[in-house]
């Protein structure tokens, strides 16, 4: 029996497990994205759903990521057909509400799915405090490498992507990256 | 409280514990004490482990059939609205119920191994029982600990989710999983016994070889069969119209099968020159592990994949038996190694041992460049921190040249005598099928295929396919010539006289077959998508398709929307496909099912991709897809090729070669080895 | 968990006897006439993994955001965006992962570079070991 072979041999073996220990540690299925901390990606889209006052735009009206420099904008990307979007619904709508005087936009981006979708489960959820856009050719979606829906953005003021939250925001986490943003934009 | 099929199940998993650890504590000591009486005792546990795993296994299907819910693994799975024929073979669809499966499939090739070979004298068979007995005793542990299927469920549910329905939609489910679960799990037989005849000091003979030879190849049939049907599964499942995707779990049922397979050939080489020792015990046992890290990689969640069935932590335990298993086998060989390496001697670089050297050395590249690409997203994520992807383009370009390699060599490998081929023979062996190989490049060239290595495949089929269909009749001939057979008899006889030989050559043709249907397939699909009213028609490879109608129906389990088109040939209709999409209540997105008209030469697959709810147009995906049909054909002629090699002949074996070795003979069986346990 | 929430496909489903609508707003066909130019789009899609599938490439995944990828990949080709320019852009919006095989750079190398080195060193391991074995003495 060669001992000295079997040692070098088990040796070999060290690395090997030690790998696969970590990668039991990772979820293979969570991607990073690398938006954040880069110019958020520009849009311009057609609202469909107008919100209710007082963050409400008219039907058709065109929202411009280019129009709302100097605001934090809440972008979330979601589908009548996503069933994790209804457990957030609720709460964005309020901490939309919340944030309704400082300077905040929420945006609601319909993702692979049609208006009349959108409007009709908007309907069935009780309302949407802010307006929705939609993105025909999910051209934004991809913009924002979107993976599934929902997905929410945060871009703070100067226009980067600060934050990228995937599945249901809740709304606790919410409000806390909106204050922290809000700070570094020293809101009135 | 639970129901008498949880009692029973996890009772039988239970007291199955103490009688493996029994086993394996029993034959080392009976060894060293000379007591071949107590290794009864030791089989025994092999059968008590069988009869309980079998126990285990039946209240499983029962919990199943009756929809015993208070059993966990039944609420996991089970409904009763699934069909009786989905609902048991839901036993190996989810994880807990496969490793139940796993747990019986190898306590039966236990018991099998020592019901037929103990009365075979020395510590072979001892040793390799107790190694089976080790592999069950994970397994066990793992069923009454992470994957326990029998846990009570209370308040017990009224009814389950059923099965996945991806699990429902086609009959191969039924039998691609038992067939890789004969496959994987038995390769757990040729590696108990290499253990085994290092520990009891038979190593240096080529018994081992022998004596594993039949369970070998039967493994590997049945791990070529399951690959083919987990391919032909997934072309008429899935509905995106490939049948391989180099996903990860079905990299891992690949990466045993290479290695089996190169070791089917060095084994030869061992048994007729005494040599390549050291490098069959590490295929034997690098085949082993890779079946264990292709559980792992599965059933981990350490990979995301089709088939990833959980995260949790059962990788944990896998984990522990990956390094056991490692260190274990790494020691065995390593430690071994400088005795059993052989000063062997080849008579000439010409002959077929050197063929299969080389056919080792690409099955291993092929391994190893599959095992890399595998594993590579793992790496690059713990040194770089960076997630990233290694799919089909990657395996595709860097396995092609190793395949035509591969391709090549079976041409040659046959043609070429042992030990030393004259320069006669290599001009009046290696010449001929080359004409072989003009012609099908010929032909490819004609048919279309302007990819080159689609070219180069089919030359290099046309090679070997000459080659190897060459040595059958040569030898048919010379029948002939020397007692006046008919060629039927010639043939039929020639193969039985040397039933491995000519198996393997019927296996090579298996090959060839699958070879070329992927080539046409890959270089040649044509792909056409049209959304169509009834009435309406599409064209497809110079076939027209005219839809007629979009149906519904109501099924106990789901709702199914599909689509009837017509197959025109003229005015006249040749055929018809409904390719449907199945809504399953329990799931969110539908799940689409194919259909397909196979061809000899070629498939017509169609998908219904979307529909209006009025049901007033369809979206239709046609893909023709030339020479798949041949891929199924090459596999089943594969797994025949494997019968024919491997069926145990009642007659005694032509004698191998002399074994030129010079070492001196190895201890008799009775004297231990100094390393025993 | 987070990921199997947002998995979707491209079916939209009312799981009732109304049946499924087909969501897709888009006008454009899924292949169109230009059969040069849906060569290009086809060779860089195959490139390019789909976000939400298993494994699959933009090509051939039939969900509907690989149809809408597409779709972009061949309006930048059109446009006059060369392969690279098109893979550079899906890089910078998903990451290295987008990529079906990893780019040749760096440590990416070394999973390019294994079945190389095994070829050439096992074959030399073996031209060596035939070399040594049909010259060595036989013993009796």
């Amino acid at each position: 029996m060669n001992w000295k072979r079997a040692t070098i041999a088990t040796a070999f073996v060290l690395p090997v497990a030690w790998l696969f220990r970590h990668g039991l540690t990772q979820d293979p299925r969570e991607i990073p994205s690398p938006l954040p901390g880069n110019a958020a990606p520009q849009f311009s889209l057609a609202v469909f759903a107008p919100g209710q006052p007082p963050l409400e735009r008219p039907i058709g009206d065109t929202v411009r990521l280019s129009d709302l420099k100097g605001r934090v904008v809440v972008l979330n990307f979601w589908a009548s057909w996503c069933l994790a979007c209804r457990d957030e619904h609720a709460g964005l709508s309020e901490v939309a509400r919340g944030y309704a005087g400082k300077p905040v936009t929420f945006l609601g981006s319909l993702y692979q799915d049609t208006p009349g979708n959108g409007t009709q489960w908007i309907a069935e959820m009780g309302g949407q405090s802010y307006p929705s856009v939609n993105d025909p050719k999910a051209l934004t979606a991809i913009d924002y490498g979107l993976y599934g829906v929902p997905e929410t953005f945060f871009i703070a003021a100067d226009g980067k992507i600060a934050r990228k939250i995937t599945g249901p925001a809740p709304p606790q986490v919410v409000r806390h990256i909106l204050d922290s943003l809000l700070v570094t934009t020293g809101s009135p | 409280m639970q129901s008498v099929n949880g009692l029973v199940g996890h009772g039988a998993l239970l007291i199955a514990l103490p009688f493996i650890a029994l086993g394996i504590i029993i034959v080392p000591v009976a060894v060293k004490r000379g007591r071949r009486d107590w290794l009864e005792l030791a089989y025994g546990a092999v059968y008590a482990n069988f009869a309980l795993m079998t126990a285990a296994a039946l209240a499983m299907i029962t919990a199943l059939v009756t929809h015993d819910f208070s059993v966990s693994y039944v609420a996991q799975v089970g409904s009763r609205e699934t069909p009786l024929f989905y609902t048991i073979i839901s036993l190996w669809g989810a994880l807990e119920g496969s490793i139940l499966f796993w747990a019986w499939v190898l306590s039966l090739y236990g018991m099998l191994v020592v019901a037929i070979n103990k009365s075979r004298a020395g510590n072979l068979v001892p040793y390799a029982a107790m190694t089976l007995l080790a592999i069950s005793l994970f397994f066990a542990i793992l069923l009454i600990g992470p994957a326990n299927p029998f846990l009570n469920v209370s308040p017990v549910p009224a009814n389950g989710p059923g099965p996945n329905p991806l699990l429902q939609n086609h009959i191969l489910m039924a039998v691609h999983p038992p067939l890789l679960y004969l496959g994987y799990v038995g390769m757990s037989v040729p590696f108990a016994f290499a253990v085994g005849a290092v520990l009891s000091g038979e190593a240096e003979q080529n018994d081992w070889i022998k004596v594993t030879r039949t369970w070998t190849m039967a493994s590997w049939g049945f791990l070529s069969a399951a690959i083919i049907a987990g391919m032909w599964w997934s072309y008429e499942v899935l509905g995106w119209g490939g049948y391989w995707a180099w996903d990860p779990v079905e990299n891992a049922s690949f990466l045993p099968w290479l290695t089996a397979t190169a070791f089917l050939h060095s084994a030869m080489v061992q048994e007729r020159r005494g040599m390549l020792r050291v490098w069959n015990l590490n295929l034997v046992v690098g085949t082993f592990v890779l079946t264990i890290l292709g559980t792992f990689l599965t059933r981990s969640g350490i990979i995301s994949s089709v088939h990833a069935f959980t995260t949790g932590t059962i990788g944990y335990y896998f984990l522990a038996f990956i390094t056991i298993v490692l260190v274990f086998g790494g020691v065995i060989v390593a430690g071994s190694s400088d005795r059993l390496r052989s000063k062997g001697k080849l008579d000439s670089a010409a002959s077929r041992e050197t063929v299969f050297l080389l056919n080792n050395l690409f099955l291993t590249a092929f391994m190893l460049t599959v095992l890399v690409g595998t594993l590579f997203p793992l790496v690059a994520e713990a040194v770089r921190g960076v997630k990233v992807s290694v799919g089909g383009p990657f395996f595709n370009r860097m396995s092609l040249p190793i395949i035509a390699a591969l391709l090549f060599l079976m041409g040659v490998g046959p043609a070429l005598p042992w030990k030393i081929a004259s320069k006669a023979d290599l001009k009046s062996k290696l010449i001929p099928p080359t004409v072989g190989a003009v012609f099908l490049a010929a032909v490819a060239l004609v048919v279309g295929i302007r990819d080159p290595y689609g070219v180069v495949v089919f030359a290099f089929v046309g090679y070997a396919a000459t080659a190897n269909f060459r040595e059958f009749s040569i030898g048919a001939r010379a029948r002939r010539v020397a007692r006046g057979e008919s060629w039927p008899t010639a043939f039929v006889r020639l193969v039985e006289g040397n039933r491995r030989r000519y198996g393997g050559y019927i296996a090579h043709f298996g090959v060839f077959f699958v070879a070329l249907g992927v080539a046409m397939s890959s270089t040649l699909r044509t792909e056409h998508e049209a959304t169509l009213q009834r009435g309406m028609t599409m064209q497809i490879a110079g076939r027209t398709l005219r839809l007629q109608d979009i149906w519904g129906r109501e099924e106990p389990q789901r709702q199914v929307v599909g689509a009837t088109l017509e197959i025109m040939d003229g005015n006249r209709v040749t055929g018809t496909l409904q390719p449907r999409m199945n809504f399953y209540r329990t799931q969110q997105e539908p799940v689409p099912t194919p259909d397909v008209r196979s061809g000899v030469l070629g498939d017509l697959y169609l998908n219904l991709m979307a529909f209006r709810p009025d049901g007033s147009t369809a979206t239709i995906r046609a893909i023709y897809q030339p020479l798949v049909p041949w891929i199924w054909f090459g596999g089943g002629v594969v797994v025949f090729g494997a019968i024919v090699g491997g069926w145990p002949t009642a007659r005694r074996r032509r004698a191998p070669a002399p074994v030129v070795v010079p070492t001196p003979p190895s201890p008799p069986p009775t004297r231990e080895p100094e390393y025993a346990a | 968990m987070v990921g199997r929430a947002i998995l979707a496909l491209s079916f939209v489903v009312a799981t009732s006897a109304a049946g499924a609508q087909v969501p897709s707003n888009d006008s454009t066909p899924r292949i169109t006439t230009d059969a040069a130019l849906e060569a290009r789009t086809s060779a860089v899609a195959a490139q390019l993994r789909c976000p939400v599938c298993q494994g699959l490439s933009i090509q051939d995944s039939p969900s509907e955001l690989a149809q809408s990828m597409r779709s972009l990949v061949r309006d930048q080709l059109a446009a006059g965006k060369t392969p690279e320019q098109v893979k550079a852009y899906f890089v910078s919006k998903y990451g290295e992962w987008i990529l079906l095989s990893p780019p040749p750079r760096g440590f990416n190398l070394f999973a390019y570079l294994v079945p190389v080195l095994v070829v050439l060193g096992g074959g030399a391991l073996i031209v060596f070991a035939v070399r040594r074995w049909t010259t060595a003495p036989s013993a009796s």
